[in-house]
């Protein structure tokens, strides 16, 4: 039973440290994404959907005080952040770091090691990494560049899909992916995240601002996301009334006003 | 303080006076006379990073007649022959600017001059090794490359030696010249000494300095332009390990007008008492309009017990210039980085690997010979997995 439960995520309570002392942004998340599912997270700037994000990869930022994650029965909190990559999570990050003087194609090939233990054979590898990025309308010469080094929003986030395409996780968490893209980026990243989702036994957890990416990407459920926690769930006619009358709803509840 | 003489009445006569009086204040005056350059306290500005009872060796001038071993490797065209230090004063990129590089001049048992013919279009690249036995060594090397000839020069070190030296580059007009030099000496080395070059009008000088080996390393890098036009990129490597010093003092004049620099020094430290120093002196001297100057250094601290001085300086004599700046950075790895491919499973001590590789691969591309880019690698793989772990 615990091999197949995908993502479970109980009382998650998490702080970060402030210039004005501990701040808990997570107040008890609870949620569970089975796999194959597409889970989409929904709420208002400040409401902690990054924090959610980031705490379940590992950023050494984020503390977690009480709480668990695991994944397919495997708890993630208490591993560093590259053996939770090792156990099937994948974050797709908002704002892409840049790593100066190390190509994509050795960036690529150095984590894809990493993940399955040992070196994938260059001949069908070239071939795979080059046909990621035509996927994602990317060019071959891409793989010469330095990782996210003078990359533009949308190229950050079309690395983003071609490393999920050819890592291949079970669990891949999405935080804005879908922000600063311009339409014809938005469509061909959506169609990225479908391709991977339609495996039929990956997880998905979509974390956005936004609804319109949800005209691209089905989700099977939609949590609303307000202050630290999950104050709404329900299907993608959540996300409908959401596009027609925004956060404020659920901002007033929240805050008690 | 800066000794300007400043005319105010314009004519030409006058303000090409002014050039000539204008003195970077970091800068003592170029002489021959061992002389001029008076035994340092530690508390001079040129001294003051310096540990200088550790170069005492370098600053007494006891004479010595040894030689390091010299092996040579020349391209069809290029000669090599001793020369005497009367002939090598006379064609000499620039004098010495302390007393380490003084002494060496004098010192020196003759010296030795390399030849690029002018126009020669060298395929591989001209090589030197030079390997110390336990020895002091003064020594005086003049490598001149003939107008418009293209060429890489690659001047490496090697064992165990107190070794006072001066160097120069002559390019000639219109040449291409890929200049490395490499101190991958033995770890008691004391290498001290001043390496000049002088850039052609319309020349194209691009040095790749690596400091590797040694107890401490102390190189002053002085260059000038003998005409318009010139244009000079230096790249710098070092890496620090505990108990070295490696002293880089850079000072490049822009004394000709249309004339391009780019400096970009980079070092990575680990262990106590690792200690680098990157001072870099830029003079654009009222003559010098239409230039362009940027320099940059980036120290990493990959353990505590490190220090790393960076100083930066930029004196404008004229405002008719296209660009000048620089930048300094010191710090530690960046946690975003490592998160960012750990998250992607690479493990901490991979990622870290990941980090310095791209931070010195830019610099080591520029070396432009591929069988010593992957050797320098190499060498910076071995160094770090001294200290970075897990």
């Amino acid at each position: 039973m615990a091999l197949n439960q995908g993502l479970v995520v109980s009382g998650l309570h998490v702080t970060v440290e402030t210039e004005a002392g501990t701040k808990e942004i997570l107040k008890g998340v609870d949620l569970t994404v089975r796999p194959g599912e597409i889970h989409a997270i929904m709420g208002p700037n400040g409401s902690g959907k990054s924090t959610l994000a980031y705490s379940i990869a590992g950023h050494p930022k984020y503390t977690i005080t009480s709480g668990s994650v695991t994944l397919d029965g495997v708890e993630l909190t208490t591993l560093s952040v590259d053996a939770r990559a090792r156990a099937g999570m994948f974050l797709a990050m908002q704002y892409p770091v840049e790593v100066p003087g190390v190509s994509v194609a050795n960036f690529l090939r150095t984590a894809k090691t990493a993940l399955t233990g040992e070196a994938p054979k260059v001949r069908t590898w070239i071939k795979e990494v080059n046909e990621s990025l035509a996927r994602l309308d990317l060019e071959h010469e891409f793989s010469a560049r330095s990782v996210n080094e003078g990359f533009s929003g949308g190229e950050k986030k079309r690395h983003e899909i071609v490393q999920l395409e050819l890592l291949n996780p079970k669990f891949a968490v999405l935080d804005e992916t879908d922000s600063g893209l311009d339409i014809d980026a938005l469509r061909i990243v959506s169609e990225g995240v479908n391709r991977y989702a339609s495996q039929g036994d990956r997880g998905v957890l979509l974390i956005t601002h936004y609804t319109r990416i949800l005209r691209y990407i089905n989700p099977d459920f939609v949590h609303v996301f307000v202050d630290g926690h999950i104050v709404e769930e329900g299907g993608r006619e959540l996300a409908d009334e959401l596009e027609a009358s925004g956060y404020e709803k659920y901002t007033k509840v929240a805050t008690g006003k | 303080m800066t000794a300007t003489i400043d005319k105010t009445d314009g004519s030409a006569r006058n303000l090409q006076e002014a050039v000539e009086t204008v003195e970077s204040h970091l800068h003592p005056r170029p002489s021959w006379v061992v002389a001029d350059h008076p035994m340092p306290t530690g508390r001079e500005e040129i001294w003051r990073f310096t540990p200088v009872k550790r170069i005492q060796g370098l600053l007494d001038g006891t004479p010595s007649d040894a030689h390091l071993v010299w092996e040579e490797t020349l391209p069809a065209g290029v000669t090599s022959r001793a020369i005497t230090e009367i002939e090598a004063r006379g064609i000499s990129a620039e004098e010495p600017v302390d007393r380490v590089s003084a002494l060496a001049a004098e010192l020196s048992p003759g010296a030795r001059l390399i030849d690029v013919p002018a126009e020669a279009e060298l395929a591989d690249p001209v090589s030197i090794v030079l390997r110390g036995q336990r020895e002091l060594v003064w020594g005086h090397i003049v490598v001149r490359v003939g107008a418009h000839a293209r060429a890489t020069v690659v001047v490496r070190h090697e064992g165990s030696a107190t070794y006072g030296a001066k160097l120069d580059l002559v390019a000639g007009d219109g040449a291409v010249v890929n200049f490395v030099t490499i101190q991958d000496w033995a770890d008691d080395t004391v290498h001290g000494g001043q390496t000049s070059v002088l850039v052609g009008r319309d020349a194209e000088v691009r040095t790749v300095t690596v400091s590797l080996g040694g107890s401490l390393v102390r190189l002053t890098e002085t260059s000038r332009f003998a005409g318009p036009g010139g244009s000079l990129e230096q790249f710098g490597l070092y890496f620090v390990d505990a108990g070295q010093h490696i002293e880089h003092r850079l000072f490049v004049d822009h004394n000709a007008p249309q004339t391009h620099s780019k400096v970009d020094y980079r070092g990575a430290l680990q262990g106590k008492g690792a200690h680098s120093v990157w001072v870099g002196d830029v003079l654009i001297r009222k003559v010098a309009e239409q230039i362009s100057t940027y320099e940059a250094n980036k120290n990493l601290v990959l353990t505590d017990g490190c220090r790393a001085d960076s100083v930066p300086n930029l004196e404008i004599q004229t405002g008719q210039i296209e660009g000048a700046g620089h930048s300094s950075t010191t710090g530690r790895f960046d946690d975003e980085q490592l998160f960012y491919l750990q998250s992607r499973g690479i493990d901490a001590r991979e990622a870290k690997r990941l980090v310095v590789h791209g931070f010195f691969a830019t610099i080591i591309a520029k070396i432009g010979v591929p069988e010593l880019e992957g050797r320098l690698m190499t060498a910076i793989e071995a160094e770090l997995a001294k200290s970075v772990s897990a």
